[in-house]
């Protein structure tokens, strides 16, 4: 029986159809971990896609491809059947991007999120999202009565820890008794498991929900026991119109258009891009009006602010958990630093897993 | 913290309500699997029930209707994998998988244009209850009528089983479908009910996400937990009180382990997130040690195909 199952498997996975068509046009390729549907991160990868599309290029995409052998396996065969440009758009991807750039050296590539750049084919971008944690911890901060943030976190990697950081440190400027609790969920989208972690932190006396999951089941939970919630990735808030204060909202379209004509024209070369507020990559959804005029004035101010560079996220002093220095007074986080931040700053509470 | 005793009742209350899907789903294919069929097709049902509940009720606007319709896509779906693995003859283990796959990307399908509707709020029985017992309250009341059902289910699937005719024949046919059909039992009818049957419990258990516990439709949202409740079935060793006391536990375990984060425990989280399979496994393994009784509650043809010889 097991013979015949594993044949049956097998057979199944390749009619399953991660196949695509080859023809000889200009062809870009997005690989998504979640379904487009996920109305968070995945959605607006896709949204992304759509603009390359109706910018007159020819695209094709593959949905809820797992992080690891999986994923390499769909970014080879896209790399095969002809396209030129490669979007593998989850942070997990990093090294299977970077295996197949090697032996694709005519094919591009573009990984979020990461920082490995081992061939010259390879560039990644990503999102200044802690600049959107800022805003979030300065409204958090001043919203919160129970002093408490509630933190659904999904790995443990530097763009999670980054949010948290951020997000604590500015709460902390508005309101030094704040305490962030986090829960790790070990997993990007499970609607079910992100709802239960919103409400076992809504029990343990969080009054604001944060998330840095993909679904909108947080928000929900949060509308339903009446506390205040943040959407992320895309503009939640018709999913709980009175419980988000605002959006992080990830707007990758123009990034991905201005790639795909580079690479078709032949002018792309290897980048390390991070935008932010200042070029659009992250933008701010309406802010709710229950935050009283006075917050939303103050919020806006600081958003133009971060925007120019005249406010940083991270400006020293920066202390670690134990109290050591991390940045010095004065002085801001270099993007280095940044991009490899394992360490949680004074004022959350736990260990970062490992 | 708060660990005073009507936060414990609150905690117990939402232990209740996470466990639902897979008590529901679980149940419906431990019926399926005594009567011989194994049916791995439990988490593209339960995602077939989810988004035809949901359709339904946002094109309605009546919960009755979307609870009764998930149930019938369950039901039609099902149909799809009986008629092939009972009246074609195919391989129940690669039918199952492929009614998985078919399930997941039909939803996606079907659910295009009911991304990102909210959900309407699913009505609670004795919600004023609820709030004026302490403890009890919390447990008992608040809940919605699907979770009653669910919890009612695995006594009314063991009562079934030991003590109707009916239940008598389901495992006979389950047990050996050679002398069954000797006897004059119709085999396939008998497994053709009991293989729709499995397919309405996971539909409801679909429903039970979209339209009550995360309401919302998004894809791919039964996110494995058609997979546990298969599990849970074997594991319980085909018993459904072992089966309501594992989704119990699992539910149970997930969301305090949660808890435990928010509280602050100094334990691994990575050892917290195994901990609900971990002790899913370990709590039924020693609870089903007997193994006379594994025996007894094995369906002997599971997985089995039966055709009678003319």
């Amino acid at each position: 029986m097991y013979k015949n199952f594993f044949k049956y498997l097998i057979s199944a996975i390749f009619l399953l159809g991660f196949s695509v068509n080859s023809n000889a046009d200009f062809k870009v390729g997005f690989v998504y971990v979640g379904p487009t549907g996920d109305h968070g991160w995945t959605f607006q990868h896709h949204e992304g896609r759509n603009a390359v599309e109706a910018a007159g290029i020819k695209t094709t995409f593959v949905e809820s491809v797992p992080e690891g052998a999986d994923a390499e396996r769909v970014i080879r065969q896209l790399a095969q059947s002809g396209h030129d440009l490669i979007f593998t758009t989850s942070f997990g991807y990093m090294d299977p991007t970077n295996k197949v750039a090697k032996d694709f050296p005519n094919v591009k590539f573009e990984h979020a999120t990461g920082y490995k750049r081992e061939h010259s084919n390879v560039s990644t971008y990503s999102a200044r999202f802690y600049e959107g944690r800022t805003l979030l911890g300065h409204i958090a901060g001043k919203m919160t009565k129970t002093n408490t943030i509630g933190y659904i976190a999904s790995f443990p990697i530097p763009e999670v820890i980054r949010g948290i950081n951020a997000m604590t440190l500015a709460a902390q400027k508005v309101n030094p008794n704040i305490k962030t609790k986090i829960v790790w969920v070990f997993t990007w989208y499970d609607p079910g498991k992100e709802a239960e972690a919103a409400q076992a932190l809504i029990d343990q006396g969080a009054d604001v929900i944060m998330q840095h999951t993909d679904s909108t089941a947080p928000v929900q939970t949060a509308e339903k026991a009446g506390v205040w919630s943040f959407g992320q990735a895309s503009d939640m808030q018709r999913f709980a119109p009175k419980s988000i204060l605002t959006s992080i909202i990830d707007d990758w379209a123009p990034y991905y258009v201005e790639r795909a004509i580079a690479a078709r024209d032949g002018t792309w070369n290897q980048q390390d891009t991070w935008h932010g507020l200042k070029e659009g990559m992250v933008a701010m959804g309406p802010y709710n009006s229950a935050m009283g005029a006075d917050l939303v004035k103050e919020v806006e101010q600081l958003q133009k602010d971060l925007a120019s560079g005249k406010v940083h996220s991270f400006t020293g002093p920066i202390y670690d958990q134990k109290g050591n220095i991390l940045v010095a007074e004065g002085k801001v986080a270099d993007d280095g630093m940044l991009a490899g931040m394992s360490v949680y700053v004074k004022g959350v509470e736990g260990d970062i897993p490992k | 913290m708060s660990l005073d005793i009507s936060f414990i009742g609150i905690l117990i209350g939402s232990i209740m309500a996470s466990s639902v899907p897979l008590i529901l789903a679980a149940s419906g294919e431990l019926i399926t699997e005594r009567s011989g069929v194994l049916n791995l097709g439990v988490e593209g049902m339960m995602i077939i029930g989810a988004i035809s509940g949901f359709a339904l009720m946002v094109i309605t606007d009546n919960l009755l209707i979307a609870i009764v319709g998930s149930m019938l896509s369950g039901v039609i779906i099902s149909l799809i994998f009986g008629f092939l693995t009972q009246s074609l003859l195919t391989n129940h283990v690669a039918t199952g998988l492929a009614l998985t796959i078919f399930g997941i990307g039909l939803s996606a399908m079907l659910g295009k244009n009911f991304v990102g509707i909210p959900g309407k709020e699913f009505p609670i029985l004795f919600s004023s209850l609820r709030e004026s017992i302490p403890f009890f309250g919390p447990i008992l009341f608040g809940h919605s009528i699907v979770l009653y059902f669910a919890f009612a289910l695995p006594f009314l699937t063991n009562y079934f089983l030991k003590k109707t005719k009916l239940g008598l024949v389901v495992r006979a046919v389950g047990d050996s479908p050679v002398s069954a059909s000797n006897q004059g039992i119709n085999v396939i009818l008998v497994r053709y009910c009991c293989i729709l049957y499995g397919g309405a419990m996971c539909g409801l258990a679909g429903a039970y996400l979209s339209l009550i516990y995360t309401p919302q439709w998004i894809e791919n949202m039964t996110a494995g937990r058609g997979w546990i409740a298969l599990a849970l079935v074997v594991f319980a060793t085909w018993s459904p009180i072992k089966v309501l006391i594992g989704a119990l536990i699992f539910g149970g375990i997930t969301i305090l382990q949660l808890h435990m984060q928010a509280i602050g425990f100094r334990i691994p989280v990575q050892f917290l997130s195994a901990l609900p399979y971990l002790m899913t496994i370990i709590v039924l393994v020693v609870i089903s040690r007997d193994s006379r009784k594994i025996k007894l509650n094995t369906p002997t043809s599971l997985g089995r195909i039966f055709y009678k010889e003319k």
